[in-house]
Parts: structure tokens; C-alpha cells; sequence
């Protein structure tokens, strides 16, 4: 008589099941992820030490460096914002409201997603270039949007629209109207109804899409640098920044500003989870 | 007599302000932008739009694309195949890490994500020296390009797998191999066939970005002309040399490319929506 | 040749489901496992088909070292609660799937597979309904197209795991009498879970009645109601006893030779 162990083992790291292939997908995705995940990331970690923290210091306190850092991280949170209330109505619109073309307008809501950052890069440009469809009108009214922050920010907020959307859309079909009738029959009106019932309720899921669209802003790149102009310290984006200082070859500078993004991209990752979880809890 | 406002319907004023803003805002910052990418392409006419499209370094370019996303996306299809059995179907510690890793490229700014290879492959990069030695191109060659794609699109298969295997259970997959099948029999008769309309959901995504990725093949492709230029490289490389309709032209191609995926994924969605998400978050 | 079960523990990451369980069930015994969810007798039936590891204990069955061989080997057929049919494939490729996927020598001919599975057709009364999808079946339809497809394989023992429990009460009551008469007829040794008394009184040669990871008692389902081992059991029991009145007490448990 055998038994299948001689003592209890320690607590395991896995049930093993009587399915096939754990070691053969955990360790393919491992191998994968460790080869074009771990290791160029530890690079982009590493690379700047080598310059040492005060060359971490003289890099950021370059005044061009910091105008472009503050230049992503502020137009994206300008566009982002613009994105919450924007993509508050238009995902409404789309879950509460019936009319013709309803279908077509919400898949027209994932262009930003499907079209190439170049295309639509190329298009924001003309489009609002001093002679553009849209730049011209501006022109009249003394509003310059090309090789301006404006500009910066207006291509932010086009690639950051479907993350509010998206994020309210299912939330706002779950929702359904039962806790707006109960207020209603408790004598709310219909503004007091959209005001302490509803909103609050789509509030994490606002968070979320605004975070969401946030951090896609704040590394975009092809978007925005052709109705940037790329004017260093007005409109330059912290992205190109790195593009250049690779082109100098000075790698450790580029490592740099690529870390101080990455690092804003972990801590965002983070409070977007956290968010997730008091939202889920609630 | 006339009947109140049903509690939950907002008022007719409100249903059209809205609804006009909706529109108004997704036609503005969505649908202008495409326009213009069409309009300009016909700028100097169809024949010109055509010889554009047909000009060699254009051709080369289209062929680059191709074969990248033809490289990368059957990769990662295979790894978000592999990611999903591993993680749907078994229980381990260390699961919720495993996911953050691989959601990790959404979070990163496509420009860090080239530079990231730049550090490891490039001239000064740690197999700079050894890789010069040895005569083998990664950075400013096809490897380079590839492995840029790759990594900023390996999430998407993976990413819609994870949950619908999940979802779907491991019963299946145990009845399986309770009557005798083996691993490959079990994944071929029974859980291939469960997620073929989510997987082909996962690569459409995929294939959309990898075509139309820009920054981070931009820093790690060199920009040769004719050689390393993909086409999104290429449209920046035109509208730079102020041949704008050429540039529209090339772009109106993977504008095609971009109204073709969101007509499939909403196809695919509207008749598969079952099979294709468990959770659908975007 | 019975199925012997020598002190089976099992633990989970953050509780203990089995916590030394041994029983002895005859050859071709029908033995049901009863018990309030919790009490580990799915994990219990799951270890004997093999999906999932004992970390302890031995089991033996048919002469064999039941825990060494792999779940695909054991041919143990096993019925899940949700069914588990594979919803892609249509019944008739269903029942037959343990059969076409046999390594290439022991695979039967084409022919005589589809023979078999007409054969189970009509065995689990369900003629004519080969080409249907698990999805137009009722409830009951694709549990006994479950039933069917663990048969196919002709197992050495059928493990059920409450596999009327998604079933509407009078759907179980009638499948209830026709799996008692199909074990009648194939005379496997059957283990099946459940958390309703009345089925396991019903249905059960020996009777395992369990509670937190332990066996409470194990007997005929006449002594269990008589002659209680525990007060958990005179509790577990007492709704179902109290239903019963003597005389149907006697038609309802069965008398059988237990060699």
C-alpha cells in the first residue's frame, strides 16, 4: 500500500489539477513575458544609473524637460477632463436615448482606438491648421490651435474619448431604472433623481474611464506631434523629448524621462486598481 | 389628457440638448478628423491619390506593415492562447501579479515602449557591442520592428481570452478528460471551438494596432526610406516632406483598414456577444 | 472487488474539505454521499474520478491503486451538475467523443461507434435526438445525454455529482426511478452526491452521510433512519424519516443481498 505523500505537504503555490498543460502555458507566458516584458524593462530601469542620481536631477530640473513634462501631464489631465464630461453625455446619450444612427455613433465612439495614431495625427493637423476646416474658422475669431498647447490638448482629448465611454456604458446598463423609480416615488424630480441617484452611482466608473484616459494621454506620441509643431517649451511633448535625446544618443537622458513616465504609469495603474476595488466593493 | 413624463424619461428639452451635444462633440473630434483624411487624399485628384499609393517606397512600406503584423499578431495569438489556459484553468498564487504584467504595455507610452528595446538592442545597448560583432541587425531592421509590435500588442488576444475562459469554467475541459482525451485532444475538440469567436475578436484588435503602431516603431525602426518604414512612418515621412495628399493618401488606406475593423468587431459583437465577452470592458 | 477508501485528506488553500475519510462499498454497490454543502463530498466524488489530488490516503479499486492512475485512464465516468456537455458538438458527437478520441489502436471503426451511440440513444430514451444541440435540450434531456456519454466509455465505476440538483422536483423524481432501474440493469458500482435525503434514501444501496470533511456514518439507508450513529445524523435525517411512515419505509428501502 503506497500513499500519495508521506506527510501533509506545506501549503502549496497551486491545486494541481487533473487538466493538462499548466507547466507548458505558465512556462511558455513566463519565457515570453520575461523576454519582451522583464528584461527591456529592467534596461529602461537600469540605464539611468549609470548617470547616477545627481544626473537624474540635472535632467529634470532642464527647464526644457520639465516644460515638456508638465506639458503631458497637464494637457492630458485638461483632456481627460474634458473627456469625463463629454463622455459622461455621449455614453447617456447612447444608453438612455433611441434614434436613427444610434448603432453607427456608438461604433464611430471606438475610432480612436481602430485609426493609426499617425492618421489621426496628420488629420487633427489639417484639420486645424491655420487654413484648416476647422483652423480657419478659429483663426477669425483669434483663436490659434496649431504648434499651440491648445492644439496639444484638443488631440489628447480625441484619443481619450472611448475610455469614459466605455467604462460608463456598461455601468449604465446595469443600472437600469429601478432605483430611479423608487426616488421617483418618493418624490424626487427629475433632477434631484440624476443628481443623488444616478450620478453618485456612475461616479467610480467615471473615475475609472477619466484615469483611464488620463494615462493613455500622457504617453501619447503620434497624435500629437504634428499639430504640436513641437516648439520646445511651448509645445513640446515629454514623448518627443525622449525621441530626441535618443537621436543624440544620449541614451541615459532618454532612460530618464522614460523612467519618470513609466513611474507616473505604475503609480496610475495602482490608484486605478485601488479604485477598482472600492468601486467593486460598494 | 395629457400623461405626466414617465419618472425615469428625461425631458424632451433635455433629451435634445443633450443628444445634440452628444453628436455634436463625437462629429466634431471623431468624425471631422476621418473626413479630412479622405477629403485631402482626393486632393489632387484620384489619379495622383493612386500613383501615390502605387510609389515604390509607398509599396515597400505597405509590404513592411504587413509583414510585421503577419510576425506579431500569430504570436501573440499563441501567447494569449497560452496565458488563458494557464490562467483560467488552474488555481496558483501569484494569478493577479501574472495579469498586471500582461496588461502592463497599456500603460506605457508607445515611445518607451520602442525605447525599451533601443536599451537592449541598440548600438549602446547592453548587446550593442556583441550584436555589431556579430553583424546582426535587431534595432533600425525588421527583428527590431517586430519585437517593438509585439510588445505593444500582446495584451489584446490575451486580454480578451482571459475572462471568457474564465467565465466558460473548467467543466468542459474536465468532462473531457474524465471520457480519455489528452491535452492537445482536449483543447482542440473542446475549448478551441468555445473560444474561436473571442480569439478571432482578440487578433482583429490586435492586428488593428500592430498595423497602425507608430511611436514605438518609429524610435526603434531608423526611418530608412524604402527599408524600415512601415506605413504609418512613412505617412510622417511625407507629410513632412509637405507632399500632404500623398501623406493622406497612404493614410487613407489604414483609415480603410480602421473602418474595416470597427464594422467587423461590431458585427462580431452584435452576433457573438455571448461568446466573445464575459465582462466586456473597453 | 470493492472500492476501499483508506483515510482520503484533502486540503485547500484556506480550509480543510476532507479530513480523513475511509469507507468500504461493494462491488456494483450503488453508494450515494450525503451531506449539507460543505461537508466535502464533492471533493470527495472529484478525487475518485481524478480531478482533483488526495493529499492523503490511498484508495483502491477494481485491484487497482486508484490514485496513482491518471484521470484519463481510470474510465470513470463522470456526471457533472451542470452537465458539462460539450455545447459546441451535438449529441451524437458528445456521446461518442470518449470513443473517438481513444489513441488510434483502441479506437473503434467508424460504423461501430455510431452503433454504439444509437445504442445509448435508446438506452437513455432518447432516440432520434442525435443531431439536436445541447442548447434545444430540456433540462433533463442533457443530463441523461451526460448519463449517456460516461456510459459510452464503458467505465469501471459512475460517479454522479448531484446531477439532478438543476432539475425541477418532478424531472428528479422520474429520473430518480429511471437511474435506479438503469443500475439495476448495468450493475456498476455507482457513487452519487446529493444533499437531499429523500434522493439518497432512494437511490442508495449503503448510505455515507457526511459533515465537515468526515463521514457522520455509513449504512443502509433502513439503519440510518433506525439506528442514527450521531446526533448530526438523527438531525440530517429526522426531516426525511419524520416523511416517511413505516410501511412506505419498507417499500422505499430496498432489501438487497450485499455480498
Amino acid at each position: 500500500m503506497t500513499d500519495i505523500a508521506a506527510t501533509l505537504p506545506a501549503r502549496r503555490w497551486r491545486n494541481p489539477s487533473a487538466l493538462p498543460g499548466f507547466g507548458l502555458s505558465l512556462g511558455f507566458t513566463l519565457f515570453y513575458l520575461t523576454a519582451i516584458v522583464l528584461v527591456p524593462l529592467a534596461a529602461l530601469v537600469i540605464r539611468p544609473l549609470e548617470i547616477g542620481w545627481s544626473g537624474f536631477a540635472g535632467i529634470l530640473s532642464d527647464a526644457r524637460v520639465l516644460h515638456a513634462l508638465k506639458l503631458s501631464f497637464g494637457g492630458s489631465l485638461v483632456a481627460a477632463l474634458i473627456n469625463g464630461v463629454f463622455g459622461l453625455i455621449v455614453a447617456w446619450v447612447l444608453v438612455r436615448y433611441r434614434f436613427p444612427g444610434r448603432r453607427i455613433v456608438d461604433a464611430v465612439v471606438d475610432l480612436p482606438f481602430a485609426l493609426p495614431t499617425a492618421v489621426a495625427g496628420i488629420a487633427l493637423s489639417a484639420l486645424y491648421a491655420p487654413r484648416g476646416w476647422l483652423g480657419a474658422p478659429l483663426m477669425e475669431m483669434g483663436i490659434r490651435v496649431a504648434y499651440t498647447p491648445f492644439g496639444v490638448i484638443l488631440a489628447l482629448t480625441f484619443i481619450g474619448l472611448p475610455f469614459v465611454v466605455r467604462t460608463l456604458q456598461p455601468v449604465m446598463l446595469e443600472l437600469g431604472r429601478d432605483s430611479e423609480e423608487a426616488a421617483a416615488t418618493l418624490g424626487a424630480t427629475r433632477f434631484q433623481i440624476l443628481r443623488r441617484v444616478v450620478l453618485p452611482s456612475l461616479t467610480p466608473a467615471l473615475l475609472t474611464g477619466t484615469a483611464m484616459a488620463f494615462a493613455r494621454a500622457v504617453g501619447e506620441y503620434g497624435s500629437v506631434i504634428f499639430i504640436a509643431g513641437n516648439l520646445p517649451g511651448i509645445s513640446e511633448i515629454a514623448p518627443l523629448l525622449i525621441v530626441i535625446k535618443l537621436n543624440e544618443n544620449n541614451y541615459a537622458a532618454a532612460a530618464a524621462i522614460g523612467v519618470i513616465m513609466l513611474a507616473a504609469s505604475f503609480v496610475l495603474l495602482l490608484g486605478l486598481n485601488l479604485l477598482q476595488a472600492w468601486s467593486a466593493r460598494r | 389628457m395629457k400623461r405626466p413624463l414617465a419618472p425615469t424619461r428625461d425631458h424632451v428639452v433635455v433629451r435634445w440638448t443633450l443628444t445634440a451635444i452628444a453628436l455634436g462633440f463625437v462629429g466634431l473630434f471623431l468624425v471631422l478628423p476621418l473626413a479630412v483624411v479622405f477629403h485631402d487624399a482626393l486632393g489632387d485628384g484620384l489619379d495622383a491619390a493612386l500613383a501615390a499609393i502605387r510609389e515604390p517606397e509607398a509599396l515597400a512600406a505597405v509590404r513592411l506593415t504587413i509583414i510585421a503584423a503577419a510576425i506579431a499578431v500569430p504570436l501573440n495569438a499563441v501567447f494569449g492562447i497560452a496565458a488563458s489556459w494557464a490562467i483560467a484553468k488552474f488555481d496558483f498564487r501569484g494569478k493577479g501579479f501574472l495579469v498586471t504584467l500582461i496588461d502592463l504595455p497599456f500603460s506605457v507610452s508607445p515611445v518607451v515602449s520602442g525605447l525599451i528595446y533601443v536599451l537592449v538592442f541598440g548600438l549602446q545597448g547592453w548587446l550593442g557591442p556583441w550584436l555589431a560583432d556579430h553583424d546582426v541587425r535587431i534595432i533600425f531592421a525588421l527583428p527590431g520592428i517586430v519585437l517593438a509590435t509585439v510588445f505593444v500588442t500582446f495584451p489584446f488576444v490575451a486580454r480578451e481570452l482571459i475572462p471568457l475562459m474564465t467565465d466558460q469554467g473548467r467543466d468542459e475541459e474536465e468532462a473531457a478528460v474524465s471520457l480519455g482525451a489528452g491535452g492537445w485532444a482536449t483543447f482542440r475538440r473542446v475549448t478551441l471551438p468555445n473560444i474561436k469567436w473571442g480569439l478571432l475578436y482578440g487578433v482583429l484588435l490586435c492586428n488593428a494596432r500592430a498595423m497602425g503602431e507608430f511611436g514605438a516603431v518609429s524610435v526603434v525602426s531608423g526611418h530608412i526610406r524604402g527599408l524600415t518604414e512601415t506605413m504609418p512612418l512613412h505617412i510622417e515621412a511625407l507629410y513632412n516632406d509637405y507632399q500632404y495628399s500623398a501623406a493622406f493618401a497612404v493614410a487613407s488606406l489604414l483609415a480603410l483598414l480602421a473602418l474595416v475593423t470597427l464594422v467587423l468587431k461590431s458585427l462580431l459583437e452584435w452576433r457573438f456577444a455571448d461568446e466573445i465577452s464575459a465582462a466586456h470592458h473597453h | 472487488m470493492s472500492l476501499v477508501i483508506e483515510k482520503v485528506e484533502k486540503q485547500f488553500a484556506d480550509f480543510a474539505a476532507l479530513k480523513g475519510v475511509s469507507l468500504t462499498t461493494p462491488d456494483g454497490a450503488f453508494l450515494a454521499l450525503l451531506g449539507p454543502s460543505g461537508s466535502g463530498k464533492t471533493t470527495l466524488l472529484r478525487i475518485l474520478g481524478g480531478l482533483e489530488h488526495a493529499d492523503l490516503g490511498h484508495v483502491s479499486f477494481a485491484g487497482l491503486d486508484w490514485l496513482t492512475i491518471p484521470a484519463r485512464e481510470r474510465r470513470a465516468g463522470f456526471v457533472f451538475q451542470q452537465y458539462a456537455l460539450f455545447r459546441h458538438m451535438t449529441v451524437a458527437k458528445n456521446i461518442a467523443f470518449g470513443l473517438e478520441v481513444r489513441p488510434a489502436r483502441q479506437r473503434p471503426p467508424r460504423a461501430e461507434i455510431r452503433r454504439r451511440v444509437e445504442e445509448l440513444l435508446s438506452l437513455v430514451q432518447l432516440e432520434g435526438l442525435g443531431s439536436r444541440y445541447p442548447s434545444q435540450l430540456s433540462g433533463g434531456q442533457r443530463q441523461r445525454v451526460a448519463l449517456a456519454r460516461a456510459l459510452a466509455i464503458e467505465p469501471r465505476m459512475l460517479l454522479l455529482d448531484e446531477p439532478f440538483g438543476a432539475l425541477d422536483a418532478r424531472v428528479r423524481k422520474g429520473l430518480r426511478g429511471w437511474l435506479r432501474g438503469l443500475h439495476t440493469r448495468l450493475g456498476l458500482t455507482t457513487v452519487f452526491v446529493t444533499h437531499d435525503q429523500e434522493e439518497a434514501l432512494e437511490l442508495g444501496d449503503l448510505v455515507a452521510v457526511m459533515n465537515e470533511g468526515r463521514i457522520e456514518q455509513i449504512a443502509t439507508p433502513d439503519v440510518l433512519i433506525s439506528a442514527p450513529a450521531t446526533p448530526f445524523v438523527a438531525d440530517f435525517l429526522a426531516d426525511a424519516a419524520a416523511r416517511m411512515p413505516d410501511t412506505n419505509l419498507r417499500s422505499l428501502v430496498r432489501t438487497r443481498n450485499i455480498r
